[in-house]
């Protein structure tokens, strides 16, 4: 890591300091290296032995990809669930999250005890009786199905009102209920603009969760309506795996979410420190 | 006259507006998470078929039922074993990641986006990759241990093997998160406490064993419990672990099928939905139990209140 400046705040000789480096590269090296080997892989024409070289096939096997699966509805489909879903979270959240935050309201306690004791219910465990009222109401099958229970969440409110307790100052609140501004209007001009970094991360987070799903979509799409993730388990289920092929599909599948992270990963950093 | 009237009509929007704000989410955990929930526990009490018009009531007879799958049986022993695997060196590492991290000021967004870039991959990505890495046939593991001297693991075929193989997917994908979860609560210790401790002539290791980790008490009770609750679940990770076209088996003879696995497997593919019903109840109350006693084992060990 080279020299490293003494930091008198951090303390500590520099044999223990390039100690923490070496092993924060280590930590870093296994992070990153499962990415990398997806990449390998993909990349062979086909899998022998364990490949040292990349193999120049990536192309060639990303387009069997499409050709395997119908990746690229699967692509719309996922894109359509995650954005809704995404969209409406943020929204929501942050609504519910300035109410709990800055309104005062008979029993806003309690609700708030509420949301966060919910947080930690296995809603998951409702999938059968979810599934069969999905279709009772005729939308097992399409991307309704996955996009309306998830339009907003327990810890999407959390974060949001934990946010706003600490970015919108109550005075300023005050301040603009007394000039008579009304509720909507003072969550739309004073807590959206003030809040915006945690909407970025929430929203971040929010369409990883979801771009991410796998087993309420599993459960309850049909064939015709994949998601990204259940294109990518039908590539590899079989008796015989095709690994380039599986593996090109889930460098295809992860690299929208890495886009998203890339542009927001310092934003989500921090958001991560803030939950 | 008119003013008042307005006046009133304000206070009366002012009254309800908070409550249309936080109306969303409550309708919606109500229609699709609790009620959903509690009606597993009625589907419970029936003999329900995927496509069946006349479910027919049998009491507790699933539950009866239950008590004797030894397939049931294992899989909660595969679950706990893969929870057990995942959750502790997954807490250890993350706390040893995230003092790592506080010691190292140098491109600190840098360090922290590459340990969280993990939890961007999907499970079912994870779930490629690692089944690949593990492979029995030109899997990197296996060659590297061939290369070190030692014998090759068929590590979907062995019961422990696959335990690990999935454990060890939880824990690359979630061991960076909870890094920085720990981080943000160790950057929030006063440094004034750090400060006594030193004139204490407290060293290092000291000071984060006597005072950085109990300070950590809460964050760290939060990271368990969370991980208790998702562990308990494990769903995606083993499915795709094993390759068999539209199989929740959890391998040729059922050594790494979880609960939640053998519920989508009872529910979806066997299509006994009371029965799979039953099965989540007693999971849910597993989860809750679990998520209890880890929250008061963790309060004693980690010492009294102050």
């Amino acid at each position: 890591m080279g020299e490293l400046p003494a930091d008198p705040a951090a303390g500590g000789p520099r044999p223990v300091r390039t100690w923490v480096y070496g092993l924060l590269v280590a930590f870093v090296a296994g992070s990153l290296f499962p990415f990398c080997w997806a990449v390998l892989v993909g990349d062979q024409a086909a899998v022998s032995a364990v490949p040292l070289a990349p193999g120049g096939h990536f192309l060639a096997n990303a387009r069997r990809v499409f050709d395997t699966v119908p990746f690229w509805r699967a692509l719309g489909n996922s894109a359509l669930v995650a954005g809704t879903v995404t969209v409406s979270t943020v929204l929501f959240a942050s609504l519910a999250g300035f109410a709990f935050a800055r309104v005062r309201f008979p029993g806003r306690d309690r609700l708030f005890a509420f949301v966060v004791a919910t947080m930690a219910v296995p809603t998951q465990l409702g999938v059968i009786p979810l599934y069969l009222a999905m279709a009772e109401l005729g939308w097992a099958g399409g991307p309704q199905a996955v996009i309306v229970p998830n339009l907003v969440t327990a810890l999407g409110v959390f974060w949001m009102r934990q946010y706003t307790v600490a970015a919108v100052p109550a005075e300023l609140v005050d301040a603009a209920r007394v000039d008579g501004c009304s509720l909507p209007r003072v969550y739309w001009h004073v807590c959206l603009p003030a809040v915006r970094p945690a909407l970025a991360s929430l929203g971040m987070f929010t369409f990883m969760a979801s771009w991410n799903d796998f087993l309420w979509p599993l459960v309850v799409l049909d064939a015709d309506h994949p998601t990204v993730q259940l294109a990518l388990e039908r590539l590899q289920s079989g008796h015989y795996v095709d690994y380039p092929l599986v593996l090109a599909g889930a460098t295809l599948a992860t690299v929208p979410v890495l886009v998203v992270f890339a542009v927001l990963g310092r934003r989500s950093v921090d958001g991560v420190a803030l939950g | 006259m008119a003013a008042a009237g307005r006046r009133r009509r304000e206070d009366h929007q002012v009254r309800f507006t908070p409550y249309l704000f936080i109306a969303p989410f409550f309708l919606l955990f109500v229609v699709t998470g609790l009620f959903p929930l509690l009606y597993t526990g009625y589907v419970s009490l029936f003999s329900w078929g995927l496509v069946d018009d006349a479910p027919s009531f049998v009491g507790l007879a699933n539950y009866a039922e239950l008590l004797g799958d030894e397939r049931l049986g294992s899989a909660a022993v595969n679950t706990l074993s893969i929870f057990l695997l995942a959750t502790g060196p997954q807490l250890v590492a993350a706390v040893v990641l995230a003092a790592l991290l506080d010691a190292a000021p140098r491109g600190a967004t840098g360090w922290r986006v590459a340990v969280l870039a993990p939890t961007a991959m999907s499970a079912v990505a994870v779930g490629v990759v690692f089944a690949n890495l593990f492979g029995p046939r030109y899997g990197l593991v296996n060659e590297v241990l061939g290369a070190l001297g030692l014998g090759a693991v068929d590590w979907q075929a062995n019961r422990f093997g696959s335990h690990l193989v999935v454990a060890a997917m939880v824990n690359w994908r979630w061991t960076g998160y909870n890094a920085l979860v720990v981080l943000a609560a160790m950057r929030a210790i006063p440094p004034s406490v750090h400060e006594a401790a030193i004139v204490d002539g407290a060293g290092r290791l000291r000071r984060f064993w006597h005072v950085t980790l109990p300070m950590l008490r809460p964050t760290l009770l939060f990271v368990v419990v969370t991980s208790t609750i998702g562990g308990l679940q494990v769903f995606t990770e083993p499915k795709l672990l094993d390759p068999q076209p539209g199989s929740a088996n959890g391998g040729a003879s059922g050594q790494f099928q979880t609960v939640a696995l053998y519920l989508y497997q009872s529910a979806f593919e066997t299509q006994r939905l009371g029965y799979a019903s039953a099965v989540a109840w007693v999971l849910l109350v597993a989860v809750g139990a679990l998520a209890w006693a880890n929250y008061r084992l963790t309060r004693r060990l980690a010492g009294p209140d102050r």
